[in-house]
């Protein structure tokens, strides 16, 4: 078995609009490693959460893909019909969504709920299945479990039901999750809960997780990868670490330069001038060229592709300022 | 205090009726229901500074925005805004407070006429408070100059909001409330529709405005580190009561209330600093059913019979710090680990 | 005096004309054989009505102009008396049928019309106050709309319409008919707008735009006509359409049921009735041109309708 689970190979995805064709994704490459949490970051439109839906296979019609290839287990998952990518959803990948309160039946006991998923995709029994359920909301932390699993979602509070949802995603047992914005519609307190909720189940179970947010803190305190996205191709890839302390790409300095400190007084934040382009209207070379800094000639003629940067392991930048062999 | 503030809240509550319709009340044989959303809270705002709302949903943050602004009106308590409370004034006075509280709102989608060109937004407070004659050029011109104030282009004018991405969309509201020339905001989440990087242009371009134009601001928010960065003071509302009121860098140095160190301690470490996260204990109760006493007994390791007894009130606790807390107050709290 | 941050080099608004073509609404027309044919239809007939008096070969309710040797003459035929030639034939009188359903179209079309245009300003207004209001005036409104509507149209329509013509002294009730008509068919119609409106004033007055302009001190009137009103008028716009297919039905039913205009002024409705007493003595013509138009532009116009609904509902596209 190797270390890496899902790869990305190429990714491009199109939405065909009536006179011109839209790159939402433009030639996506990165690996999600056996039990990593990996963080997409990125602005609204810069095509994080589109990525996760084009792994499992939900992209909404008129996109589509391209041209790419999506490994899962080295096995292509892109081209499968829809009744094989059925399986593998929730089986092998499992989602969870931004808005916990739309993700569960409100017609249906959480019971109810999580047995069908269960029995959809592990041979239990119907009271084996209930055990099971009872044991995924233990899991998630979820306080008197076997009696509240016969509730309706109403009667949980969003915190709890974003629990529920990740229970949810936990029944098929899958070997990957993508979770976008799992935190973003809940109070600062309770997000705390549920990263470690999700941090606890990677470790536990040896999931991966794809981390979809706008929200630095979430990723800086549950990610052992991140990658930043900016006008649906990737900018930088590399340890959370490393992308947070020592940010390569010039958008993701600005951009870790524009969050407000919680330690230390900053007279004015750094701003990345003007805004993301439209998908309509990216510039010729590097996306970001009209609003950086440092930008050169060669920003302007050729697309930088992801370059692995010396002396920074596991760390790769698309950016022509780290190309060492035109500056060697 | 050498200069009476700008803005001064004193014990102002608001109940909202959220009881079912009257027949399913007969048949059903329940009582009125009230939510407090606003408990008995006060505060004051020295002209030029920013005084920053927290809080979690429900701790009735952005209604004690719309009762400063006047867009609804109190169920006790009173806003004196320079001296003057704007729900007695009448005729040209009225109109006069009216003009000076502005407001800035949070989704910077909803709070444009879809309908309106840009110029037309704009010129709305112009026309509206009669602030340039009656010359379309003077007005044309003011609104070119706004725009160019909040760095856009003076010919967005004829361009619709749709035009244009939440933060330039978030430039063109602030456009609007500067052109009423006011001298008070009341900032209601402005940047927690947009992204960080946008965010960052937001705050400064109100940084700015605020030190070339002299402004005041009310800055609501839900977000810690923003809050550090734009405010003078900070208030920490817990089921709509004021639980702890501290200048900024002391609130963070050495916060009092408990519910103010849990919510420091629930903020995730996006500097990788190191400092751990003490783990969130509870959720925030029912507002309709509050727990009594300190409405923050059930998830506050300190409380003893006292504190699911007697309401706290705010008592100061060194200089302008201020919380309400029993074991603050009875000085057996440990010293809090300061985040800076 | 911040940071410059313009939106591109954009040039100045393109023309209203390019705007239109370039619209999702145009794209979706063109894209639309069936609609496209429909409001061609539509314009035909509607065009044709309005310049009957130059169209038609015939003035058709001019009693001099009539030869009743040109009587019961078929569609395309040479009538042996006089030679005469009449596209759709004649009725028994003689008149031109085709003439006769270009006049006629004009007052189904006249009636049709100003009713909707009664009934929207009527239920737009008490939307928008019931709405923004709220409260017992809300009560009020609505719950006159809910009695309305447990009535059938037409009979709402043929109330007013006998009310009316014992309100109305006889010498003038030909005179009148026509408003009586356009106010019983509009005051059958009204709770339909007011309802649409009136939700989505609800939802419009709570945006933070609409409490932006209660800030600038506002009126409550030029808020709901200058900042609500522009943004509930979609909905009314499809409603409107549909309606004005209902209204040409009604106002035919009715004059085909004699209460409608008088004779001297026939409506589609009317020429009709008219027609089918010949109906089963072979003069097919008479009645079935008359209804065919009627179907047509009924038709055209419902079609129309439900493509503007599904255009303009954002989920469907």
């Amino acid at each position: 078995m190797s270390d890496v689970l899902l790869s990305i190979r190429d990714l491009v995805v199109e939405f065909p609009k009536r006179d011109k064709v839209l790159t939402a994704l433009d030639h996506i490459n990165f690996d999600v490693r056996r039990g990593e949490i990996l963080g997409m970051v990125g602005e609204s439109g810069a095509g994080k959460s589109l990525t996760g839906a084009a792994i499992i296979g939900l992209l909404e019609p008129p996109g589509h893909i391209a041209q790419g290839e999506i490994l899962l287990d080295g096995q292509r998952i892109d081209n499968l019909p829809y009744h094989k990518m059925r399986r593998i959803r929730g089986k092998k990948i499992a989602m969870i969504f931004q808005d916990p309160l739309t993700s569960l039946n409100p017609i249906l006991t959480i019971a109810e709920q999580l047995i069908e998923t269960i029995r959809t995709h592990l041979p239990l029994s119907e009271k084996e299945a209930r055990e099971r359920a009872v044991q995924l909301l233990e899991e998630v932390g979820i306080p008197a479990a076997r009696r509240r699993v016969d509730d309706y979602p109403h009667h949980f509070s969003g915190g709890m039901r974003q629990r529920v949802v990740i229970a949810l995603a936990l029944a098929g047992e899958p070997d990957l999750i993508i979770a976008d914005e799992p935190t973003t519609a809940l109070d600062v307190s309770v997000q705390a809960q549920i990263i470690d909720v999700l941090k606890k189940l990677c470790r536990d179970r040896g999931a991966s997780v794809i981390l979809v947010t706008h929200d630095m803190g979430v990723i800086a305190e549950a990610a052992d990868r991140v990658a930043v996205m900016y006008a649906g191709r990737l900018a930088e890839i590399g340890t959370v670490r490393q992308v947070v302390l020592d940010p390569h790409h010039p958008y993701t300095v600005g951009l870790m330069g524009s969050i407000p400190s919680l330690t230390h007084d900053i007279d004015r934040l750094t701003q990345i001038p003007g805004s993301m382009p439209r998908l309509d209207n990216i510039p010729k070379g590097c996306a970001f060229n009209p609003r950086c800094e440092r930008a050169f000639d060669r920003c302007y003629q050729e697309r930088p592709d992801l370059i692995a940067v010396e002396g920074s392991e596991d760390s790769q930048v698309a950016c022509w300022l780290f190309d060492q062999e035109a500056s060697a | 205090m050498s200069e009476s503030p700008l803005l001064q809240v004193s014990n102002l509550s608001r109940e909202f009726d959220v009881s079912k319709p009257l027949l399913n009340r007969l048949i059903e044989r329940l009582p009125q229901q009230h939510l407090r959303a606003v408990d008995n809270v006060s505060f004051a705002i020295p002209k030029g500074e920013t005084f920053a709302l927290v809080g979690e949903s429900g701790s009735g943050k952005s209604t004690i925005a719309k009762l400063v602004v006047d867009l609804i009106r109190p169920t006790s308590g009173r806003i004196l805004f320079d001296g003057k409370a704007l729900p007695e004034a009448r005729g040209k006075e009225f109109i006069t407070l009216r003009r000076r509280v502005q407001m800035i709102f949070q989704d910077p989608f909803a709070s444009l006429n879809p309908r309106w060109r840009v110029g037309d937004i704009i010129a709305e407070p112009i026309h509206a408070f009669g602030l340039a004659g009656q010359m379309e050029t003077t007005v044309t011109k003011r609104v070119e100059e706004l725009l160019d104030i909040v760095g856009l282009a003076g010919r967005d004018r004829h361009k619709f909001p749709h035009e244009f991405s939440g933060g330039q969309r978030q430039r063109i509201a602030i456009a609007r409330a500067l052109s009423a020339k006011p001298d008070f905001l009341v900032c209601d989440e402005p940047t927690s529709a947009l992204d960080v990087s946008v965010q960052a242009q937001i705050l400064n371009l109100m940084q700015d405005l605020q030190d070339e134009l002299g402004l005041t601001y009310l800055f609501i928010s839900h977000d810690m580190s923003v809050v550090r960065h734009m405010a003078d003071r900070i208030g920490v509302l817990y089921l709509g009561a004021l639980v702890e009121n501290a200048p900024a860098h002391e609130l963070f140095r050495n916060p009092s209330h408990p519910y103010t160190r849990m919510l420091l301690d629930a903020i995730p470490d996006h500097e990788m600093t190191g400092r751990v996260r003490k783990p969130v204990k509870g959720e925030i109760p029912n507002p309709i059913n509050p727990p009594t006493g300190c409405t923050f007994h059930p998830r506050c390791e300190f409380a003893n019979d006292r504190c699911k007894a007697e309401v706290p009130t705010l008592i100061a606790t060194t200089g302008e710090h201020f919380a309400s807390c029993f074991a603050v107050e009875e000085d057996r709290l440990p010293k809090a680990a300061a985040i800076a | 005096m911040t940071t410059e941050q313009t939106t591109g080099d954009q040039p100045l608004r393109p023309s209203l004309w390019r705007r239109i073509v370039d619209s999702d609404l145009f794209y979706s027309f063109i894209r639309s054989p069936v609609v496209v044919v429909s409001a061609v239809l539509t314009l035909i007939i509607v065009l044709a009505a309005a310049f009957a008096p130059w169209i038609a070969p015939h003035t058709p309710f001019n009693p001099a102009s009539l030869n009743l040797m040109n009587g019961f003459t078929p569609p395309f035929s040479v009538n042996e008396f006089t030679g005469d030639v009449f596209i759709f034939g004649t009725d028994s009188q003689g008149r031109d049928v085709f003439s006769a359903i270009l006049y006629g179209a004009r007052v189904s079309l006249l009636v049709g019309f100003s009713a909707v245009a009664f009934a929207m300003i009527l239920g737009v207004g008490l939307g928008l106050l019931a709405g923004y209001k709220g409260g017992w005036v809300d009560s009020l409104i609505m719950r006159v709309a809910d009695v309305q509507l447990s009535f059938p149209a037409i009979l709402v329509a043929l109330m007013i319409f006998g009310v009316m013509r014992g309100v109305i002294p006889p010498q003038q009730q030909d005179q009148l008919a026509i408003y009586v008509l356009i106010l019983a068919i509009g005051l059958s119609d009204w709770v339909q707008y007011a309802r649409t409106v009136r939700s989505s004033t609800m939802s419009e007055k709570n945006k933070e735009y609409v409490q932006a302009a209660r800030l600038f001190s506002i009126p409550a009137p030029a808020i709901l006509f200058k900042h609500i009103l522009p943004n509930v008028t979609g909905p009314i716009l499809v409603i409107a359409t549909i309606g004005l297919a209902l209204a040409i039905i009604l106002e035919s039913t009715l004059s085909f049921l004699g209460v409608g205009v008088p004779a001297t002024q026939p409506s589609l409705g009317t020429l009709i009735r008219i027609g089918q007493d010949y109906l089963f003595s072979g003069e097919w013509w008479i009645t079935i041109f008359p209804g065919m138009t009627l179907l047509i532009l009924a038709l055209s116009v419902n079609l129309v309708g439900d493509w503007l609904r599904d255009a303009l509902n954002p989920k469907l596209r």
